[in-house]
């Protein structure tokens, strides 16, 4: 089909057209691939692009379709890697000098499933370093840019994932979740963003920041799209001891828009949280749309939310002070040229490869840690995230899903620090292992804004069918403006 | 005594499972360097580790066997600190809730039996080796990183070197009997640390805890504590104190000397680690293992005294390994005869094995053969010398002690017509023996009995030569 812009299709769509023969695989890669060309120098959502490899998986599929073969539910579509995650043969970086040169020599978990199901690796997406930050500015390999406005942040610490999904650089990604790095950034750039519930997808190939609190999941222009990659990655690994199995696994099947009756929570302490212009009529208009679809809408009260901040603060900078200890300069990644002693190698290569705020972060957790701290911090934050945990079990105990926005701030201009504010809505989902998802939900002086729909633990579906109605409702998916 | 020695002691274990502590790669000793490594035990950048549960049975066994309290929930934490041949930076091990907690080793001393409690017992992993070349290179080896550990902490409840001795000798046997490690200190599958100091009775006054490390055999140990109780007595009498630190002993030099000062104790920054859930350990589970759990030391001593009717010495003799208990009740099932066996073995065998510095699983022979060799000796076929002989070419060359006696001609003479004619063949050759003997002389008979057996090359019958020179000498 000739003039076809396929960059502008649904993942599914593509699968269609694909097996309805219209298009061939190797026009869904090289098309995307031209425009990644043409976009890059403004939106900086790749670190690496995996061209030559994925056009030759592109031709492997078109073979596959030819003789007649069976192909997987990804088949042919591109998909963009956060480069935290761990891609055999492929460099992963962290958005870190410390690994700008690291190619590893194994697949992580869900790589290994997307290769199976015929996914097409199109590049590895930039992201703050270590996943340390909101903006996606913090990255050794130069910031990445909101393709809705290129002033703007596109979040992150998944900005390269996001960004390159809004931009239509790639139909699908992946990208990993702490505090808010999936559903923030979804949010800034009018896309959805799902972190699953912890342990639904195998973190087995996440280089770790934070193992309590990492999650992996997806980042699509729909809900079904966005489905149909999260559906592909998850499922038990031996390979992770908090990987779990899930039963309903067949969520593309089951997916549907009818939502009445369902009972939606919105805790009153969330109101107290200062926030941006017209995100208060965003949440207010998004509660209209719930109830005329049905749904039920009560305020609930979460006592513990005010703590959920330094909580999420302590545990994750304590574990992300002992997962980032084995960047050592011995074994890979970057060494320092500059040593005479084991001390000096050890500092030097830490000194001179770790960013600013990777080193403000392992400063704090290793504070939080000494023997003299411990107790104060982090044991006191491991109690606090038990109550912020019964906080959310009491809810659901009565609640299907609680609403809240994802951010109280609007996409911000480059350079505004705003980093500290933007997950205070993310963050208490992290420490409860919840599955959430960000959905666009309008937008405010042009920008766009998400609502955040938070679920029981295993509740993905009833999270999707909540979205799903919402999106088709607004009918705002896929749609993000042009640049 | 006014001087009394305070000795604690840690001991790292390397478990005997199949692959290591969070990989499938192999727990086998050695290697080509860094062949026995993967993604997970390199500690490469996503990695993720998952417990053995064979690590945790073995764990269980220990503590099971050292009267250990085990957990029904424990967890793993995360030990931080730098060092090359630790390849994420951190040891996986485990701080607040051990595996096994409390426990004892009970020791038998001249006075009586002393009870050595312990602390706790933790599961971890390994590290790798740091090999330092000539050239003045550190190279890394990591195929032992995430070999599967138990570390082993007591109270400071021993007071001699010796008693330190006698409890790592009882909690080697121990371990080798529940089969869960085979604690070979020169491998470093059994590795001890001793914290070790000298406090003044009449005066309470204490020494500051020295660490003795890289003790490379039970001798070394024994050797390294008594210099260090020397020293700290002396150090003590001249009203002087050690320095708080951690000495190693010096093979060659025979003293011990400082590897670094302890200033302020370490902060490790313990940290949950998130890659694991909580463990949940079933009390069925723990019943399972102690059910499954061999005979252990202690109880088969007891047995073996009660069921054979042996002395206790020989019975702990006995007991200190499994395959020399094994070897012994076999060998019985053959033979009958438990204190013959028991002889035998205590004797000529274990004197042999020592002096050639084997194990009794390193015998040509098996229970089998050393019960013929005894039934040979009992029936009259050979004697006790020459029984002797044969088991040391059973030794050597692995033959049936049948065969041996069969191809060196060794059945004795006990034809009283072909002693006989020996024996009168000796008398006519040594006439003034016989004066000897009938003026009073007693020594003679056993001259007289020495040259027949050696005319029979030690083949006669020892209690009929003797009857019948006497026989012979009184009736003329």
């Amino acid at each position: 089909m000739k003039n076809l812009d396929i960059t502008k299709l649904t993942a599914r769509e593509m699968r269609e057209k694909l097996l309805s023969k219209e298009i061939s695989s190797r026009e869904i890669v090289s098309q995307h691939l031209d425009l990644i060309e043409k976009k890059e120098k403004d939106i900086n959502a790749f670190i690496s692009i995996n061209k030559e490899e994925a056009l030759i998986e592109g031709d492997k599929i078109d073979k596959k379709i030819k003789n007649g073969e069976k192909i997987g539910p990804l088949a042919g579509i591109p998909i963009g890697i956060k480069d935290n995650i761990i891609t055999k043969n492929i460099k992963t970086t962290c958005g870190s000098k410390m690994l700008e040169n690291f190619i590893p020599p194994y697949d992580a978990t869900v790589i290994e499933k997307i290769k199976a199901a015929d996914g097409i690796i199109i590049g590895k997406n930039n992201m703050d370093e270590f996943a340390m930050g909101s903006t996606t500015e913090n990255s050794f390999f130069g910031p990445t840019r909101n393709p809705i406005d290129l002033e703007r942040v596109p979040g992150g610490s998944s900005g390269g994932s996001a960004a390159g999904v809004g931009a239509y650089e790639m139909a699908l990604a992946l990208g990993s979740d702490t505090g808010g790095s999936i559903r923030q950034p979804a949010s800034f750039c009018g896309l959805v963003g799902i972190r699953p519930t912890y342990g639904l997808v195998s973190r087995y190939g996440l280089v770790a920041l934070a193992n309590s609190l990492d999650q992996i999941g997806v980042i699509a222009r729909n809900v079904e799209d966005a489905t149909l990659l999260l559906e592909t990655i998850i499922g038990h690994d031996k390979k992770d001891s908090t990987s779990i199995y899930m039963k309903n696994k067949d969520l593309l099947e089951k997916l549907n828009d009818n939502i009445k009756g369902i009972k939606i929570a919105i805790p009153k302490e969330f109101s107290n949280v200062e926030m941006d212009n017209g995100i208060e009529d965003i949440i207010k208009n998004s509660i209209k749309i719930f109830e005329k679809l049905g749904a039920n809408i009560e305020e609930v009260s979460m006592p513990h939310f005010k703590y959920s901040l330094a909580t999420y603060n302590i545990l994750s900078n304590a574990e992300a002070s002992s997962s980032l200890s084995r960047f050592d300069g011995i074994r890979y990644g970057y060494r320092t040229k500059e040593h005479s002693t084991l001390d000096e190698l050890y500092m030097n290569t830490r000194g001179e490869a770790f960013g600013k705020e990777v080193k403000r972060r392992i400063l704090e957790g290793t504070y939080y840690l000494n023997r003299n701290n411990r107790e104060k911090y982090y044991n006191r934050a491991l109690k606090l995230r038990t109550l912020i945990i019964e906080d959310f079990e009491k809810v659901y105990g009565k609640y299907d899903i609680i609403l809240s926005p994802v951010s109280p701030v609007l996409p911000f201009k480059m350079g505004e620090d705003k980093n500290y504010l933007t997950n205070i809505f993310t963050v208490p989902v992290s420490l409860a292992g919840l599955p959430a998802l960000s959905i666009p939900a309008g937008y405010v002086e042009g920008l766009p804004v998400g609502i955040q729909l938070i679920g029981d633990k295993f509740e993905e579906l009833k999270l999707l069918n909540v979205a799903l109605a919402f999106e088709r409702d607004l009918a705002l998916g896929g749609e993000a403006d042009e640049i | 005594m006014k001087y009394k020695t305070i000795i604690g002691l840690e001991i790292h274990v390397e478990l005997m499972t199949n692959t290591k502590i969070f990989c499938s790669c192999t727990n086998e000793f050695g290697g080509e360097i860094n062949t026995h490594t993967c993604p997970v035990c390199l500690g490469l950048p996503g990695a993720m580790p998952v417990l053995n549960k064979a690590v945790l049975e073995y764990g269980i066994k220990s503590g099971i066997a050292f009267n250990s309290k085990i957990a029904n929930n424990t967890k793993m934490d995360r030990k931080n600190y730098f060092y090359p041949d630790l390849v994420k930076g951190y040891q996986i091990s485990q701080d607040e809730e051990p595996l096994c907690s409390g426990g004892y080793i009970e020791i038998e001393l001249e006075d009586g039996v002393k009870t050595i409690r312990l602390n706790r017992i933790h599961i971890e992993e390994d590290t790798g080796k740091s090999i330092h070349t000539e050239e003045g290179d550190s190279l890394l080896d990591y195929n032992r990183a995430g070999v599967p550990l138990i570390e082993i902490v007591t109270e400071p409840d021993m007071n001699t070197p010796e008693e330190a001795r006698l409890f790592l000798e009882k909690l080697k046997s121990t371990l080798e009997y529940i089969e869960v490690s085979d604690c070979k200190m020169e491998e470093g599958s059994l590795r001890c640390d001793i914290n070790i100091n000298v406090m003044d009775t009449e005066t309470g006054e204490r020494t500051n805890i020295t660490e003795l490390k890289n003790l490379n055999s039970f001798r070394a140990a024994v050797k390294a504590m008594e210099y260090e109780e020397e020293r700290h007595r002396k150090l003590l009498s001249q009203g002087e104190n050690t320095v708080k630190e951690t000495r190693r002993w010096d093979e060659i030099e025979n003293k011990t000397i400082t590897m670094r000062e302890k200033g302020e104790a370490a902060d490790f920054r313990y940290v949950v680690d998130g890659d694991f859930l909580p463990i949940i350990i079933e009390e069925e589970w723990i019943e399972e293992i102690k059910k499954n759990l061999p005979e252990l030391p202690h109880d088969k001593k007891a047995r073996l005294i009660r069921e054979y009717n042996i002395p206790e010495y020989d019975a702990g003799v006995l007991t200190q390994s499994r395959e020399l208990a094994d070897f012994f009740e076999k060998t019985v099932e053959f033979s009958k005869d438990a204190n013959q066996v028991s002889n035998w073995i205590m004797g000529d065998v274990l004197r042999r094995l020592n002096d050639a510095g084997l194990e009794i699983k390193d015998l040509k022979f098996g229970p089998k053969e050393l019960a013929d060799l005894i039934e040979l000796v009992n029936e009259g076929k050979i004697s006790n010398n020459i029984g002797k002989k044969v088991l040391r070419d059973m030794f050597e060359t692995g033959k049936t002690p049948e065969t041996i006696v069969k191809e060196k001609g060794l059945i004795q003479i006990s034809d009283a017509g072909e002693l006989e004619e020996v024996i009168n063949k000796v008398l006519l050759e040594n006439q003034q023996s016989i004066v000897d003997y009938r003026s009073g002389k007693d020594r003679a008979l056993g001259f007289l009995v020495g040259q027949v057996m050696k005319a029979t090359r030690g083949k006669a019958n020892p209690q009929m030569v003797n009857k019948m020179l006497k026989e012979k000498l009184e009736e003329e």
